[in-house]
């Protein structure tokens, strides 16, 4: 059950009637040669260190190993429990874990990389808070993640999901995307618009620049996978809600990757352009490094 | 195109910060010590490229130390392998490269020297994602990625070699995905390394061996 296009896995759903999630697993019992249970069995495990990775620092910071993040999600957490959220919970919460993820991830703990370890504040800050939210159980959660790896496997079969290679936009731009894709189908989308919303998240963060502080997956990563996790709920909200994405997902996703592929060096990674440029940045870098 | 599973996007779990950097580190070093045939008893790193530029802030030392000492990527003792290698008695050493040139810019050199003598030189390159390569061994460049069950076959390169190799695969029913032959010169020491969807029948090491031109097999199993 192969597909190398985001159209062929449309028409693979709508001949055999199934959603993306589903398409996503048999494809993966058929090339690895594995039942459908141990791909449940290995995708919980992988859940597991998501839940862990998104929830541990709100009470347990964790500070990073370059020293320029630490005890946000903490900070966030606090604020809500105040009552004092700006966003209102599903937001505020999935802002929260994303950012924890990637706390946990600069500190050098464990993370699962979705599809990248820079990046993988996204996919489970956007399914665990839908998961509270709306008291959806695990196997929901589980068919979201596969969802989101139909998305992630497209991007990095036809695109780039390396911020050294297209940006920012290929790293938390393909979280975005695959987030948004889960979410939809997690909320009773139609695999149509888990595609439509995967190609709005990608065109609102398009031109989105690696530029990390010191070259350290930390500042401005962190933001980031905020940022990513609050405009794939955004895509789920306007898609579910009837609005079709004009271009679709794989001519998005060709339009990505040229972007990607048309950004100078110093914005690809090499701690040379952007936030990485600035007189601030520059002050820590010296600081972290004792030039 | 080689085939992306669900859980190459949704993966790998790992120790932070850097699927390339920190995950692939682990990966390409884990990969070496699995080539080695025996106890590594002292490793000495070269960084490359970006690796060189920034291997503290990513862990990059670490996470090689630790795949040298067996760690997968989401082991957390690879944040303490510095400290635990000390305690094991693994000799290790760090060479920050600032030969930058046509070398993929996360590559690392992995020189390891066994209890008994034994001595490998593993070149790996972290190709994104969590992704590796092995690009040479002792002087022969080499590709493979350690991702199918490996046989790497040392050779002089004679004729017969490979077709005696074919035999004991094909009498052991095993199917081959890739199969390639990498040598320094004519007549010279050579590297044959076969890949294979499945795992391979351990006996066909011994088999491999009969042959007098091979003087050692490796098998690294999916």
């Amino acid at each position: 059950m192969e597909f190398n296009q985001g159209s062929e896995l449309l028409e693979i759903c709508s001949e055999k009637n199934i959603p993306i999630s589903r398409v996503m697993k048999l494809r993966e019992t058929e090339f690895s040669r594995i039942s459908e249970e141990e791909v449940d069995e290995k995708m919980k495990k992988s859940l597991a260190i998501m839940r862990r990775s998104a929830k541990e620092p709100l009470t347990n910071p964790k500070p990073s190993v370059g020293g320029l993040i630490g005890g946000e999600s903490g900070k966030l957490h606090r604020h809500a429990e105040a009552g004092k959220s700006v966003c209102g919970t599903v937001l505020q919460r999935a802002v929260t874990y994303a950012m924890a993820v990637l706390e946990v991830n600069a500190s050098m703990g464990v993370i699962v990389a979705a599809p990248t370890a820079g990046s993988s504040g996204v996919v489970p800050g956007v399914l665990l808070s839908l998961e509270e939210a709306y008291d959806l159980p695990e196997e929901v959660i589980l068919n979201g993640l596969y969802t989101a790896g139909a998305v992630g496997y497209l991007l990095m079969r036809n695109a780039s999901v390396a911020g050294a290679e297209a940006g920012c936009q290929a790293e938390v731009g393909a979280a975005s995307a695959m987030a948004a894709a889960a979410a939809v189908e997690m909320m009773g989308g139609t695999p149509k618009q888990c595609l439509d919303a995967a190609s709005v998240a990608m065109s609102n963060l398009l031109g989105l620049v690696c530029d990390p502080i010191a070259g350290l997956v930390e500042y401005p990563c962190q933001n980031r996978n905020s940022v990513g996790a609050a405009n794939a709920l955004i895509c789920a909200e306007q898609t579910l809600a009837g609005i079709p994405a004009l271009i679709p997902f794989d001519e998005m996703a060709q339009a990505m990757y040229h972007v990607g592929r048309s950004l100078p060096f110093e914005l690809r990674e090499s701690a040379l352009g952007g936030c990485a440029a600035t007189p601030a940045a520059c002050r820590r870098t010296c600081e972290i490094f004792g030039g | 195109m080689a085939f992306i599973s669900l859980f190459d996007v949704i993966g790998p779990n790992m120790v932070g910060p850097s699927s390339s950097h920190t995950a692939g580190a682990a990966s390409m070093a884990l990969l070496a010590r699995r080539l080695f045939p025996g106890k590594i008893k002292k490793v000495r790193f070269t960084l490359y490229g970006s690796f060189a530029q920034t291997y503290r802030g990513h862990g990059t030392d670490r996470a090689l130390l630790g795949g040298i000492m067996g760690f997968q990527t989401d082991d957390l003792r690879i944040r303490d392998s510095l400290t635990l290698a000390r305690e094991q008695g693994l000799d290790y050493e760090f060479i920050i490269s600032d030969k930058l040139g046509d070398e993929h810019p996360n590559t690392a050199d992995m020189d390891m020297e066994g209890t008994g003598g034994e001595h490998l030189f593993v070149r790996g390159v972290s190709l994104g994602g969590g992704k590796v390569k092995i690009v040479r061994l002792n002087q022969i460049e080499v590709d493979f990625t350690g991702e199918y069950s490996t046989l790497v076959v040392s050779q002089t390169d004679k004729p017969g070699v490979v077709a005696h190799i074919t035999k004991v695969l094909s009498e052991r029913n095993v199917n081959i995905a890739f199969m390639r032959l990498y040598r320094e010169e004519r007549g010279a020491r050579a590297y044959t390394i076969v890949e294979s969807d499945e795992k391979i029948p351990e006996d066909v090491t011994e088999k491999i061996r009969e042959n007098p031109c091979v003087s050692n097999v490796i098998l690294v199993q999916i």
